[in-house]
């Protein structure tokens, strides 16, 4: 099990591999398709990205008496949606993070390498988990595009996550869809 | 298991008496949805369990299990959606002859409001015309629900809550397909089913359950296929090649490594269930429903009250 605290850089990610298990403590800004969208069509991003980590999830928060909001549901969605942009956030942005489920495609992976910035995969469904690891909501951005579609800033402890897209240009993804091929070969 | 019985006979106890069958009614389908959304079935959680010990330790599949079992425990405990993707809300219900099925129809929309409202269901109910969410997860086709008739003197409601990420992956095939060199036989059926599972990784949260049918139109294929969902994981189809095909399934889809997320592993898919229906001489077609590991599906008893007699998985 490996760490990866805040604040985050490029050269601590390029120290992570693919399949590395680590725990990420620190700040997380959620950011789905509205915001990749928004920022693909040239829109400044109204929190300063660089060194942070972009997490692909909608949460599902309450806000209590006094204001003060709470994540209770928070797992990744399917990154491969914001393939078409993911790499121009990375280079235009300077994020060197991005949670999601599923993977993403070669455009972002090529970004990864170029600019120092790792895919890391969230246990899809595990959203009780997940939200657990919540430690406070520090803001709240874009908040028109919708709850679910809005930038949180999030403080996390020891939120867990597999590295399954490096810096150094290796897919777990790609390995696993080869090597189930082949075995996809003998058993048909 | 302690928790869920205990979580139940609360709920119970403070059921009161005096309640009318409508009120009733709706005091237990919530309880039904609260339990479905919150709590995976004994028979999947057996078999998460299962195929988690089956892992080979600290290898990324056996992280993947580790917190898929972890998430089970936590949503339990808390009460809380397993995932908050709490899909599309599908009730199968039974009941005896002479029973009135548009008042029912009234009630389980009305528990589905409520159970939305206290947060066992997400606002999950969009209108495709107008990209619209009410809120209250009804709308056109929602909740889907399916009546039908039985002998017994009693009504028994089955829910299954079905994700969207899984629903994507599900599948139909139409045979022959070259592409496949899948043939209009069973090996052919077997071949589409592998593929589906293959196009399938990473994707909709596996390890998956795969419900199966082989024959049909397109709708009613799609239909049976996500009906044999009801089945508990651990049953025996008492028809003897689609029990062999079940078996086969299962084993060769966990030699592809895949495994949980995708990561690589033993498991890629926990279970196949698999009917089938009369087709006509022009087509054949084979559905496959794709359901993730947050499997969600239980059932109820009713008595003549409406209150919740008996847990069915
Ligand atoms: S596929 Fe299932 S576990 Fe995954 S996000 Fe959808 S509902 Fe949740």
């Amino acid at each position: 099990m490996k760490k990866l605290n805040y604040p985050f850089s490029p050269e601590a990610v390029r120290e992570l591999k693919v399949g590395d298990m680590v725990l990420i403590t620190g700040k997380l800004f959620t950011g789905r398709d509205a915001v990749h969208k928004y920022i693909h069509d040239g829109n400044k991003p109204p929190v300063d990205l660089k060194n942070q980590i972009i997490y692909h999830c909608g949460p599902v928060t309450m806000k209590d008496k006094n204001g003060k909001w709470t994540v209770t549901a928070a797992g990744p969605t399917t990154s491969i949606r914001e393939e078409p942009y993911q790499w121009e956030v990375i280079r235009d942005y300077g994020i060197v993070g991005v949670i999601g489920k599923g993977g993403m495609g070669q455009k972002t992976l090529d970004a990864c390498k170029e600019h120092g910035c790792v895919y890391f995969h969230a246990i899809g469904g595990a959203a009780q988990v997940l939200a657990e690891k919540i430690k406070s909501v520090d803001g709240l951005y874009l908040e028109e595009f919708g709850l679910p579609e809005a930038i949180w800033e999030l403080s996390v402890e020891e939120f867990p996550v597999v590295v399954t897209m490096d810096a150094h240009g290796n897919s777990l993804h790609k390995e696993v869809e080869a090597s189930s091929k082949e075995i996809l070969k003998t058993v048909m | 298991m302690t928790k869920k019985v205990a979580a139940k006979k609360v709920a119970k106890k403070v059921s009161p008496k005096k309640l009318d069958s409508k009120q009733q009614t709706i005091e237990s389908l919530i309880e039904l949805i609260r339990i479905t959304s919150t709590v995976v079935p004994n028979d999947v959680f057996k078999t998460i369990e299962a195929a988690a010990k089956n892992e080979v330790k600290n290898t990324t599949a056996d992280y993947a299990m580790g917190i898929i079992k972890q998430n089970i425990d936590l949503a339990k405990y808390k009460s809380q959606p397993l995932c908050q993707d709490t899909g599309t809300v599908i009730f199968y219900i039974y009941h005896p002859p002479g029973f009135h099925q548009t008042p029912f129809k009234e009630l389980i929309k009305k528990s589905v409001t409520l159970a939305t409202k206290k947060g066992y269901l997400r606002q999950n109910s969009v209108n495709s015309l107008t990209g619209e969410n009410a809120g209250t997860n009804l709308g056109e086709g929602h909740p889907s629900i399916h009546f039908y008739e039985h002998k017994s003197k009693e009504v028994e409601v089955k829910l299954v809550l079905k994700g969207g990420g899984c629903e994507n992956v599900s599948a139909q095939y139409s045979l022959p397909d070259t592409g496949l060199s899948a043939g209009r036989d069973l090996d052919g059926v077997r071949k589409v089913i592998i593929d589906a599972i293959h196009k399938a990784q990473g994707k909709g949260c596996g390890p998956g359950a795969l419900g199966v049918c082989i024959g049909g139109d397109r709708a009613d294929s799609a239909y049976y296929a996500k009906k044999q969902l009801l089945r508990k994981l651990d049953d025996k189809n008492p028809h003897k090649d689609l029990a062999a095909l079940e078996k086969d399934i299962v084993e060769t889809c966990n030699k592809l490594g895949i495994g949980p997320m995708g990561f690589g592993g033993k498991t890629t898919l926990l279970s196949c269930k698999a009917t089938h229906a009369n087709r006509v001489p022009a087509s054949f077609f084979v559905s496959i429903s794709y359901m993730c590991w947050a499997f969600r599906r239980q059932g109820v008893v009713l008595n003549k009250n409406f209150a919740i007699k008996k847990w069915l998985y």
